[in-house]
């Protein structure tokens, strides 16, 4: 299939180049750029003018729900929710029902993927078997099934101990640990963040020490051990400075933060409204401008949608007894450009934290083109047109997860059209 | 972002926190409970402004003096009132809570009173009802007690008459305690220029200070000069999570005898919203001694709640 | 808007006069340590406060604040900010005059009617008013009134009390074009 992607703005984050050019394409790579290769005859071609083409995004934390979870969602709409987001490779937290902790499940789970021709899935292996944090997986066995890298999802390790050998047999392996740093007793039965906003609204509180804490553990331990970590889902400025540190010191240790903590603050949660209800908890003003500060000084490599499907019966409940999470890889594109437009940052470097460096992060368990747009690059793209501003609706959102706090909000930029190994797997419907 | 318990016409038409009412609505809802407090010297205590109105009590967690006193104010003001006992537990293996305000309204509910053991309950009921029903709180997890915080500042109000001159403390939980939030809210809207909290710093929430109090942890400190003294119930749940050593301890620091009492303005009144644990937050002499309010509280109580119902039900 | 009052006889004082004889010769027949004078707030209480005195009677008015026993509650909910009803007498088998200052449609003295019966069982009320300006939607009448006159319902009337003498305001809204 040969295709002519015609006078796009060409966006390459990874490199920063920002041009218009046509792009070529065939047998499922970048061809060229700007001009066809001698007897190129396309065999559909794409007017993109006045868009931007962007390598397709890399959500480092997509819950797809299955399996077990298919009265939720399934594999199909969820696909389908991440090519109309652009998003054309996932990253799966394990905790799935069973837990991916074997290897014949992984194996299953890439292949049914696979058949259905959309976006790439990379699952992550659990760390210990049914996340029960006593007994170290078969790394190596689901390393071959497909896992990109390990992980407890969130559920906590309450001994240090398991987690000093689990970091110890990655290394032997060189597989990266991916944790999140939340200490189980500290922020057991906590709903929000512990401040002022919580006690106004008698919501028990998470303190900063449950993400501090367990950081200290974690670089503690890392020193020894030297394992490469990715720590997932920051959520405050004391902890943010930890990892700052960390990274002068030259621990191996990347981290990202979820798209809703980049948007919102504890105070949005307003009259108890459970779509704000996230783990780890949303916090200050203050905690947010730390985000932006990390993404800027690039304490914070990657931003990731952590889309988590939840359906009414676990939404409309009082806010402790409603289930945290929300649908994202629908907006994760839009919401990096309003962060970049809001916070003035280029757009190019914005739109890394969505493409090179979550495949950065991944290392060698992608293609080396992933995130990325060159010639001979696997022809991951989408095209967006930045100036059109759409406003989500339950209705009008391809994931079966219904609840997001950017609901009814008018956001920018709009994905017209996802191509996936060369091949147009999403058109937009909307004018 | 408009309060969820103002109409359009910045009417009260549902009661699910103090916090954030304009002063003008908390002191008509004082001034209404007035006219109601001679009613209970009268023969027939009735008035008929709620006939043919259904009032549901759902109490999710159990309160029998609560509920009785909501009973009470519902059928003085003439409506029909049922009471759903409704287990907590039982209703995450049942029925949503939503799905039962569904069934209920379908009943043709005009107002429920509501008593949810998680905070913000009331405001998802409130936000699925019809316009023309309303929900009162009558205790949300540890977010809220408006009545309780309202029947406080009108018993305030009856003893000392002006706010503006006052210094009220209050004393022990404030951690997991509704009432205290309320009460905080209420005599700051009120224009109490001094609220004091009182307690052990395990059992003080941080972010005390944006509320408008100030924290004493030592109570000799914070009860000099007060003129209102308001003691919280201390549960028995405190003593096994590792936020206090005893209940002989906490009453030897924190509980109000005689001799700490004495520290107040000699006019100072003492309050509980009840039910009383004699010797562990207060001493029975206090309690039963002249300063010790706490009986007209619950005769104040259900004029409070006569009013706040039919304040929102006309709204 | 005020015009002058097309009728000179609006005199609220005079009408006070005139009100206060009649109900002296109706006291005059009834049993005095068992008669009663309530006034209906605001306007009945200060007629009623004004007559115990100048009547020279024994005890206190009482006073009824009805806004719990309104028919158009549903309509207009609750913004009463008129004292509380007090009663300070026993109400069974006593005789009780009623006091207002404008009877118009007649359901402020139904809630009346109806308030008192919650307090017991009269031997008998009786309506004494400054105005009857017509209009009655129920069948209530006065037993007294100073001044019987037919007012439009665009017409308002509303006594008012300054340094212990009455003055009736009388606003007319917008009049129609020809009314000759």
């Amino acid at each position: 299939m040969k295709l002519h992607i015609q006078g796009g703005r060409l966006v390459n984050p990874a490199t920063g180049e920002d041009r218009v050019a046509d792009v070529f394409i065939d047998q499922g790579g970048i061809v060229a750029f700007d001009q066809a290769p001698d007897a190129f005859v396309a065999d559909q071609t794409i007017d993109a003018k006045g868009l931007l083409v962007l390598p397709g995004l890399v959500d480092l934390s997509a819950r797809l729900r299955e399996p077990g979870y298919e009265h939720r969602a399934t594999l199909e709409s969820e696909l389908n929710a991440a090519l109309a987001g652009g998003v054309t490779s996932i990253v799966l937290p394990p905790d799935t029902d069973p837990v991916l902790d074997e290897p014949g499940l992984v194996e299953m789970l890439k292949h049914r993927a696979r058949q259905m021709h959309q976006s790439h899935v990379y699952p992550l292996g659990a760390m210990t078997r049914n996340l029960q944090g006593k007994v170290i997986t078969e790394m190596a066995e689901l390393t071959e099934a497909g896992c990109v890298a390990f992980s407890q999802a969130e559920v906590q390790l309450e001994d240090a101990s398991v987690l000093l050998r689990c970091m110890q047999y990655a290394r032997s392996f060189d597989y990266t640990l991916w944790l999140r740093p939340q200490d189980p007793y500290l922020s057991k039965g906590g709903v929000a963040a512990s401040g002022p906003y919580a006690s106004r609204l008698g919501l028990s509180g998470i303190p900063v020490q449950a993400e501090t804490i367990a950081l200290h553990t974690i670089f503690e331990l890392q020193r020894s051990a030297r394992v490469r970590l990715h720590l997932c889902r920051l959520s405050s400025a004391a902890g943010l400075e930890l990892v700052r540190q960390a990274k002068k010191e030259g621990l191996p240790v990347t981290c990202d933060v979820s798209m809703n903590h980049v948007h919102l603050t504890d105070l949005d949660i307003g009259y108890f409204d459970s779509n704000y209800r996230f783990a780890p908890p949303l916090r200050s003003q203050r905690d947010r401008e730390a985000i932006w500060q990390g993404l800027l000084d690039g304490t914070i490599d990657a931003i990731c949608s952590d889309h988590t499907p939840v359906d009414d019966d676990d939404k409309l409940l009082p806010f402790a007894e409603a289930e945290p999470g929300s649908t994202g890889l629908e907006l994760l594109l839009s919401l990096a450009i309003k962060w970049s437009q809001e916070q003035a940052v280029p757009l190019a470097e914005a739109l890394a934290k969505v493409t090179a460096n979550p495949a950065a992060i991944l290392g060698a368990a992608v293609p080396a083109s992933c995130g990325k747009l060159y010639v001979g690059a696997d022809a991951d793209l989408c095209l967006v047109d930045a100036e059109q501003y759409w406003t989500p609706t339950p209705e009008g959102l391809k994931s079966q997860g219904k609840h997001s706090p950017f609901i009814g909000m008018e956001l920018p930029g709009r994905v017209k059209m996802t191509i996936v190994e060369g091949r147009v797997a999403y058109t937009d419907t909307l004018i | 972002m408009r309060s969820p318990q103002l109409n359009r016409h910045g009417e009260l038409t549902h009661l699910l926190t103090i916090e954030g009412l304009p002063r003008d609505i908390v002191t008509h809802i004082l001034d209404t409970a007035s006219s109601f407090v001679p009613l209970a010297e009268r023969d027939i205590k009735k008035v008929p402004l709620l006939r043919g109105k259904s009032v549901f009590n759902l109490f999710f967690e159990n309160s029998t003096r609560t509920r009785t006193t909501f009973e009470i104010a519902a059928k003085r003001l003439s409506a029909d009132v049922y009471n759903l006992n409704i287990n907590a537990s039982s209703t995450n293996k049942g029925e949503s809570l939503l799905d039962t305000i569904d069934n209920l309204a379908a009943m043709q509910a005009d107002l429920f009173v509501v008593r949810h053991a998680s905070s913000g309950a009331p405001f998802l009921i409130a936000e699925h009802v019809a316009p023309h029903v309303h929900v009162i709180n009558a205790g949300d997890g540890r977010h809220a007690h408006p009545t309780q915080g309202l029947l406080d500042a009108y018993t305030i109000r009856h003893y000392k008459k002006d706010f503006t001159q006052l210094t009220v403390a209050i004393v022990g939980d404030v951690l997991h305690s509704r009432v205290a939030r309320s009460d905080i809210h209420a005599l700051t809207t009120l224009g109490v220029p001094e609220v004091r909290v009182i307690g052990p710093l395990t059992l003080l929430p941080s972010g005390l200070e944006q509320m408008g109090v100030k924290v004493f942890t030592d109570m000799k400190e914070g009860l000099k000069d007060v003129d209102v003294v308001i003691m919280l119930r201390l549960q028995n749940e405190r003593m096994s999570g590792a936020l206090l050593p005893s209940a002989q301890e906490y009453f030897k620091n924190y509980g109000l005898t005689q001799e700490k009492l004495a520290l107040a303005k000699p006019d100072a009144i003492v309050m509980h919203p009840g039910p009383m644990n004699r010797g562990v937050e207060i001493d029975s002499a206090v309690a039963d001694g002249p300063q010790a309010v706490i009986l007209n509280q619950v005769t104040f109580g259900i004029a409070v709640r006569m009013a706040v119902m039919s304040i929102v039900a006309g709204a | 808007m005020t015009t002058p009052t097309p009728f000179a006889s609006l005199d609220a004082e005079a009408l006070y006069a005139t009100l206060r004889n009649a109900v002296a010769r109706l006291l005059a027949g009834l049993p005095a340590e068992n008669t009663h004078l309530l006034g209906i707030y605001s306007g009945g209480g200060w007629i009623a406060e004004r007559l115990q005195k100048d009547l020279g009677l024994a005890g206190e008015p009482g006073f009824l604040n009805i806004s719990f026993y309104r028919d158009d509650y549903e309509k207009i909910g609750l913004h009463s900010e008129v004292r509380p009803t007090s009663v300070p007498f026993d109400v069974q088998d006593k005789h009780l005059i009623v006091l207002d200052d404008v009877l118009y449609t007649g359901r402020t003295i139904r809630g009346a009617m109806n308030e008192l019966f919650d307090y017991g069982r009269p031997a008998s009320i009786k309506l004494a008013v400054l105005v009857d300006r017509g209009g009655r939607e129920l069948p209530v009448a006065a037993d007294i009134a100073a001044l019987t006159v037919a007012l439009d319902p665009q017409q308002t009337l509303v006594l008012s009390q300054h340094e212990g003498r009455f003055h009736f305001e009388f606003e007319s809204q917008s009049p129609e074009p020809d009314h000759a």
